[in-house]
């Protein structure tokens, strides 16, 4: 297994660097940073990701306009978007779970969870 | 009835009994000539199978020889049986302590990624905003404060939070109520149940003391929680004491750059101003 590029938008560099950390635990995995929702759609056009993170509060534009942006994006119709975000109200979820997210994941970080997410949507 | 009738009737009766004697007796007859004729017919079966080669009154060695096998098979089974279920419960316990490995690390992993944050500046105001993203996301708080003392009033200042106005803190004296109490000590403070708990600025949920060893230079309160965490685990008890040491070193060091940097500028300008 090489050669899956991973896509972490998150405007926490903490939190960014908790993620990346994490997902480094996966081998063959390139993980590409952006800090908002414009850096990443400027980071999508330029690369072709398998896998994309998203946070939703984020300042410029936040995470569920990016799902939305990108699920529009033929190239990225059936890639795997995963959601990690405080919200944890269901109607949150189910509103990033119909703009085309595949899953969420609320903070704190739940490394094991997000390990697990990833390898589950990638068939890893 | 007359003498001479009793005498027929008794004489009837003995005839009645003679006969049913007689009939018990053919019975047993038949009986013992069936009994010999069947052991007559045993023997003969007997010597039958002698004359095959069978041994009718011990069992076959191969017999012997097989039952014994199943016995020893039986007892391997039984064996092997007993150490598969050994093994699974070795097994159930490797992959358990594989979780709570799995989990230590996951923590230390954050433990790291958060101090390297802590420690990765010298300019307070961006250490104070790791503080706080630490606190959510690793923690998961939704609103709370960081108040440090200021040693000139020895009383505690807020200076950052999340969720509620920094202003609206309350500026706490060491030993007073549950925070300057948590700074007293160096303690860190839960409160016993979150159930029912308001928000009270001078009670708040938790308050870690940044302590640099014993020296406590503040503290971070906090006065709820995420929606998704409802409780605090073992794991967030051990994070909150290692975090806290970092965060302490963290803001007494930025601080100082801080202030050494402004005493630079200050003398820079007075040098400046001296030698124009």
């Amino acid at each position: 297994m090489t050669g899956y590029k991973v896509l972490v938008v998150e405007d926490s560099p903490t939190m960014r660097q908790l993620i990346v950390f994490a997902l480094k635990r996966i081998r063959g995995f390139q993980i590409f940073e952006a800090n908002d929702g414009v850096d990443g759609l400027k980071k999508l056009s330029a690369e072709k990701f398998d896998l994309i993170l998203t946070d939703i509060n984020m300042p410029i534009m936040d995470g569920l306009k990016l799902v939305s942006m990108v699920r529009n994006d033929p190239n990225y119709k059936e890639t795997p978007i995963i959601v990690i975000t405080t919200e944890g109200a269901t109607e949150d979820r189910e509103r990033a779970l119909a703009l085309g997210a595949d899953e969420y994941i609320t903070k704190p970080i739940q490394t094991m969870k997000i390990l697990e997410t990833v390898r589950k949507l990638m068939g890893i | 009835m007359s003498h001479h009738d009793e005498e027929n009737d008794v004489a009837g009766r003995a005839d009645e009994f003679l006969q049913v004697f007689k009939k018990g007796a053919e019975f047993t007859q038949d009986l013992l000539r069936e009994n010999e004729r069947l052991r007559f017919r045993v023997v003969k079966l007997e010597e039958s199978l002698k004359e095959k080669g069978y041994d009718v009154a011990s069992e076959a060695p191969e017999t012997l020889e097989l039952k014994k096998k199943i016995a020893a098979l039986e007892q391997e089974k039984a064996e092997i049986m007993g150490q598969i279920k050994q093994v699974e419960e070795e097994n159930q316990n490797f992959a358990n302590r594989y979780v709570e490995i799995e989990e230590e690390n996951n923590m230390l992993a954050n433990l790291y990624i958060a101090s390297y944050q802590l420690h990765s500046t010298l300019d307070f105001k961006e250490v104070l905003q790791i503080i706080l993203e630490i606190a959510i996301n690793l923690i998961g708080s939704e609103e709370f404060g960081v108040l440090l003392l200021d040693e000139k009033t020895n009383r505690l200042e807020p200076v950052a939070s999340e969720g509620i106005e920094t202003s609206k803190l309350p500026s706490i004296a060491i030993g007073q109520g549950i925070i300057g109490e948590a700074v007293k000590t160096g303690e860190n403070y839960f409160i016993s149940s979150m159930a029912g708990y308001e928000r009270d600025f001078e009670k708040p949920l938790v308050c870690i003391p940044l302590k640099i060893k014993e020296h406590v230079i503040g503290v971070i309160v906090i006065y709820k929680l995420l929606t998704q965490k409802n409780e605090f685990t073992n794991v967030d008890y051990e994070l909150f004491t290692l975090l806290a040491g970092h965060a302490a070193t963290a803001v007494f060091s930025s601080r100082m750059y801080s202030d050494s940097e402004r005493k630079l500028s200050t003398i820079q300008g007075f040098i400046d101003l001296l030698t124009k």
